[in-house]
């Protein structure tokens, strides 16, 4: 009941939203139905998982915190939203609103779909509610981008239908079992038809691989990324690549019941291996900053499949890395989004010395520097070591050797970029008038920051329960 | 009636009837644009008035020139022996007779192209380019649908193939496939006999032309040698389409050769619905549409071995 | 039924091979309009939920989208030529060779004895129609591309109509429908802003 409540409430929120003429109206729905879902999703922490009713719509261990992210991301960027539609009022008007609800609706039925046919309607979702975010000015180049995100994730994602039906294929054999419910597949997974589900595995990684940025796939990424609104980015990198990652994850968990991990984890660790070479490739002389993020994403997403890949205690770390990574990426698009309104640009050569004209977002965003490369003691140490440690668990010493250079060589190319963002001898002196900054685009940030900083530091109980079994479920072990 | 003799009978049918035939296409496409058009026995009358007239040979040309005509008469009436006219068998048939009917059609276009060149002029030299590159386009076609009806009914002759491949293939679930054959080789029909789309046998303008450009030289009997070869050619393939679509092998031999005559007039309605309702493609479409009816063909093979599998 | 799939292919292959935007559209239409009828034609039984899917698929595939991307073409005062970039010759021997790879694969996997044809036409409707997507240059006939490839998707989801609930039927046709619709307001802004829908022109952002 929850989870559906948690759909339809964003969605009619998103009419509702389109309804209000005034600004501070829309602004107030936006804060005001995050707000809800997150309490919404609280509550699933509070009773234990057996009193829901199993169906279509439940929040299973993996959907709910993926479901968690989803919502605490989103809460902090409905705030930092109110703030910018009224400074900024992007494109758009009244469909700016409606389209983040929109989005949060679609990510929410994602996070709790049983049924991966619903799933894959919530993932085509979420493509449509955020395109027209991206397109924010009407110019040349975000038109580039919007049409490079549609056309690339529409045939990734109609490639991820055919995976799906290809699993529905697989399940013809078995009369007895329900058609694409996660539940039975996974537990009668050995009735299916091991042709139909290997071709309907490729196609998932393929399709949701292009949805999540997965290199040779990614090539959407930087562009839109680098022309969207910051937030937008964040709510990509943070929440849209969690959401396909849980798609991803679901193919994982049958292919696993069934015993096919040995077909389907070399394909994983390729992916992620080929995608962290890509992104240090990029990532090292990377001239704009919003596109060293895409970069940073496709790292990321790199390093979550080889976590899957390798299993062990490296699935774990893909779980905790998947929270972790989607409050950092979250933090760090609103905080480069402050410095990036303040200069004018994302070109970093015509945005140095920003430590001097605002030094609230400059400390967070050398904060975001130790916590997106993995430095002790933010959750993203714990989760990258956890990976790594995996990989050399299960006999993948050249896979942790390889990624721990790369991770080493993407530390020096962002640290590179950030130091001369921060503290580079401006180009041109003029520094705006006014260097105080507002509450709402640090305040959001730092807690975000904050969050990342606890993970590193301690991991309740509960949640780790939960990551413990949701890594179960995906062929890994609790450390 | 044995079996040559039907054959034969079916032979001297077409052989009369030909003319005829692209009579009743210029016919049918006159009165489908509402003009008058010309008589049906047209054709018959323009061969009696060439083969009354004397030929001119121009001092440029050689015996390859005077060759030609004949040598294109003979190869379509070869043609016509291969084909099993009457629906059930042709005169001459062996495995693999169809590679046979191709090359016949190739030979005879050899020398007519080879006579276009020999009168050095530019305006045949242009013509017997694009013949010969179309018509290799057009073999590509053929062969493959001569392979699906192989696969079909298991038969390397025309005439097994051509006996009752509807019924072969219906009971093996591909009757949709013949229909394509069907299609595939009425496509192919009018390109390989210079109708519309791929050619228009009424154009008065040189650039345009492709088949008749050719044959500007010829004159008296050798034109209208041929022109005869022409609508031989046309009728023999057909009969080709007729059997491909309507199995005669149990019909007694009389109705056969009465539904193959009621059929090449129906073709020659064909022909003429299409000439009045397209009109000619332009030279670089012309391949595509080639294309277009040589995929036909390698679908319906697909659907047949797909189907046999 | 067999003939609805074998008509689905020369749909196919008109797209592949005809030169003008609007006859490309009007073959999509047609394609839309054979897969409405597919599902009465398909099975035994034709029930209520047959009768919504056709009536679903030939409104939004085959008169909605062409009518609004014919709309987007006259609005946009698009040029009339598909504009492939590579030949309509070399397009026709990617679609044949498309044709053989789905039959091979599909003869290797034989779970629906029952309807033969429809896993091929299905494979192949999408091989056709990615290579439409990557061979035009217009961002227009990206979209029918792409519309087709989602069209031999759905042709592949029919031989599961019976295990896969309306409800999500219903969902993917609407999610298709409003990502078609975004995409035609997209290709209009393109071509206001570039004078062209060529794909080709959006080529600004790269790595330096």
């Amino acid at each position: 009941m929850m989870e559906l409540l948690l759909v339809l409430v964003p969605l009619l929120a998103a009419a509702l939203a389109y309804l209000f003429r005034g600004a501070r109206a829309r602004a107030a729905v936006l804060v005001g139905t995050a707000a809800a879902h997150t309490v919404g999703v609280g509550s699933f922490w509070v009773r234990p998982i057996a009193t829901r009713s199993a169906s279509w719509l439940m929040a299973d261990d993996l959907g709910l915190l993926v479901l968690s992210v989803v919502s605490v991301l989103f809460l902090v960027v409905s705030f930092y939203a109110a703030a910018y539609m009224r400074a900024e009022t992007p494109r758009g008007g009244r469909a700016f609103v409606s389209c983040l609800l929109a989005f949060l609706a679609a990510t929410s039925l994602v996070a709790v779909s049983q049924h991966l046919a619903l799933l894959w309607v919530g993932m085509e979702a979420t493509t449509l509610a955020i395109a027209p975010l991206i397109y924010s000015r009407n110019d040349r180049r975000s038109l580039e981008a919007v049409w490079k995100y549609l056309m690339l994730s529409s045939v990734g994602i109609a490639l991820a239908l055919l995976a799906v039906f290809f699993l529905a294929a697989a399940q013809l054999g078995d009369e007895g079992s329900r058609a694409l419910l996660v539940p039975d597949l996974i537990g009668r997974a050995d009735r299916l038809d091991p042709r139909w589900l290997r071709a309907a595995y490729v196609f998932a990684l393929v399709g949701f691989g292009t949805k999540m940025g997965l290199a040779p796939l990614h090539s959407w990424k930087p562009d839109t990324y680098g022309e969207a609104p910051s937030l937008v980015g964040g709510l990509m990198a943070g929440a849209l690549t969690t959401c396909a990652f849980l798609a991803l994850a679901r193919f994982t968990q049958v292919v696993t019941a069934a015993g096919l991990q040995s077909f389907a984890r070399p394909l994983l660790i390729a992916a992620g291996l080929f995608s962290l070479l890509v992104a240090t490739a990029f990532i090292v002389g990377q001239s704009d900053i919003k596109r060293l993020l895409a970069y940073s994403s496709v790292e990321h997403m790199g390093l979550l499949v080889i976590g899957l890949g390798v299993g062990g205690v490296g699935a774990y770390g893909s779980v905790l890395h998947l929270i972790n990574n989607g409050l950092v990426k979250g933090m760090l698009f609103l905080v480069v989004g402050n410095l990036v309104l303040a200069a004018g640009t994302s070109v970093v050569a015509d945005m140095r010395g920003m430590q001097r004209t605002r030094p609230i977002s400059g400390w967070l965003l050398l904060v975001g520097l130790f916590a997106v490369t993995g430095s002790p003691p933010f959750g993203l140490f714990l989760s990258e070591f956890s990976i790594i440690a995996g990989a050399v668990h299960e006999h993948h010493p050249w896979v942790a050797a390889a990624t721990v250079a790369m991770l080493a060589i993407i530390f020096a190319g962002i640290a590179g970029m950030i130091v001369e963002v921060l503290y580079g001898e401006p180009s041109s002196m003029a520094p705006d008038a006014e260097p105080r900054e507002r509450a709402p685009y640090v305040l959001g940030p730092a807690v975000l920051a904050g969050l990342v900083l606890l993970l590193g530091v301690y991991i309740p109980g509960p949640l780790r329960a939960v990551i413990g079994r949701a890594a179960g479920s995906l062929g890994g072990t609790t450390p | 009636m044995n079996t040559t003799l039907s054959a034969a009978a079916a032979l001297g049918v077409v052989i009369v009837l030909a003319p005829g035939v692209i009579g009743v296409a210029a016919r049918t496409r006159a009165a489908l644009t509402h003009r008058r058009g010309t008589p049906v026995l047209q054709l018959y009358f323009d061969l009696f008035k060439l083969l009354r007239r004397g030929a001119v040979f121009s001092d440029a040309t050689t015996w390859v020139f005077r060759f030609a005509p004949v040598a294109v008469v003979v190869t379509a009436i070869l043609a016509a022996l291969v084909v099993p006219l009457d629906g059930r068998a042709s005169l001459f048939r062996f495995a693999g007779d169809p590679v046979a009917l191709a090359y016949t059609f190739a030979f005879g276009r050899f020398f007519l192209v080879l006579a276009a060149l020999d009168t050095g002029s530019s305006f045949e030299g242009m013509g017997a380019s694009r013949e010969v590159t179309f018509a290799s386009l057009v073999e590509v076609g053929l062969f493959l649908s001569f392979a699906t009806l192989a696969v079909l009914t298991h038969e390397l002759s025309l005439s097994g193939m051509l006996e009752a491949p509807l019924a072969r293939a219906s009971a093996s679930g591909s009757a949709p496939a013949v229909a394509m054959i069907a299609g595939s080789f009425f496509a192919l029909l009018l390109a390989e006999c210079a109708r519309v789309p791929v050619d228009d046998p009424a154009t008065h303008l040189e650039l345009t032309m492709i088949h008749e450009v050719m044959v500007l030289d010829h004159s008296g009997p050798d034109l209208a040698l041929i022109l005869y070869a022409g609508a031989l050619k046309l009728s023999v393939l057909g009969a080709v389409v007729i059997s491909v679509l309507v199995p005669r092998a149990n019909l007694p031999p009389a109705v056969a050769i009465a539904v193959l005559a009621g059929g090449l007039l129906l073709v020659g309605v064909g022909v003429g619905i299409v000439e009045a309702s397209m009109a000619r493609l332009r030279l670089p479409k012309v391949p595509l549409y080639l294309a277009g009816a040589s995929a036909l063909a390698l679908f319906s093979l697909i659907l047949a071995l797909w189907s046999a599998a | 039924m067999q003939l609805l799939l074998l008509l689905v292919v020369v749909t196919d292959f008109a797209v592949l091979g005809t030169s003008r935007l609007s006859a490309c559209i009007r073959w999509m239409a047609v394609q839309g309009a054979i897969l409405g009828l597919l599902p009465l034609a398909y099975g035994g039984a034709i029930t209520a939920h047959a009768y919504g899917l056709a009536a679903g698929t030939i409104l939004v595939k085959a008169v909605l989208l062409p009518w609004f991307l014919k709309w987007a073409i006259r609005e946009a005062a698009i040029r009339r030529e598909v504009e492939p970039r590579v030949g309509y010759m070399a397009s026709m021997l990617f679609g044949a060779a498309a044709l053989g790879a789905a039959f091979g694969i599909a003869s290797t996997t034989r779970a629906f004895p029952r309807h033969d044809l429809i896993v091929p036409v299905a494979l192949v409707t999408v091989m056709i129609g990615l290579v439409v997507l990557i061979t035009r240059t217009k961002a227009i006939t990206q979209v029918v591309g792409y519309i087709m490839l989602e069209n031999g998707v759905y042709l592949f989801g029919l031989t599961l109509s019976r295990r896969v609930p309306f409800l999500v039927e219903v969902g993917v046709l609407l999610d298709v429908f409003v990502g078609i619709f975004i995409m035609g307001i997209v290709v209009f802004h393109i071509n206001r802003e570039f004078d062209s829908i060529s794909a080709a022109n959006l080529s600004e952002l790269r790595e330096a």
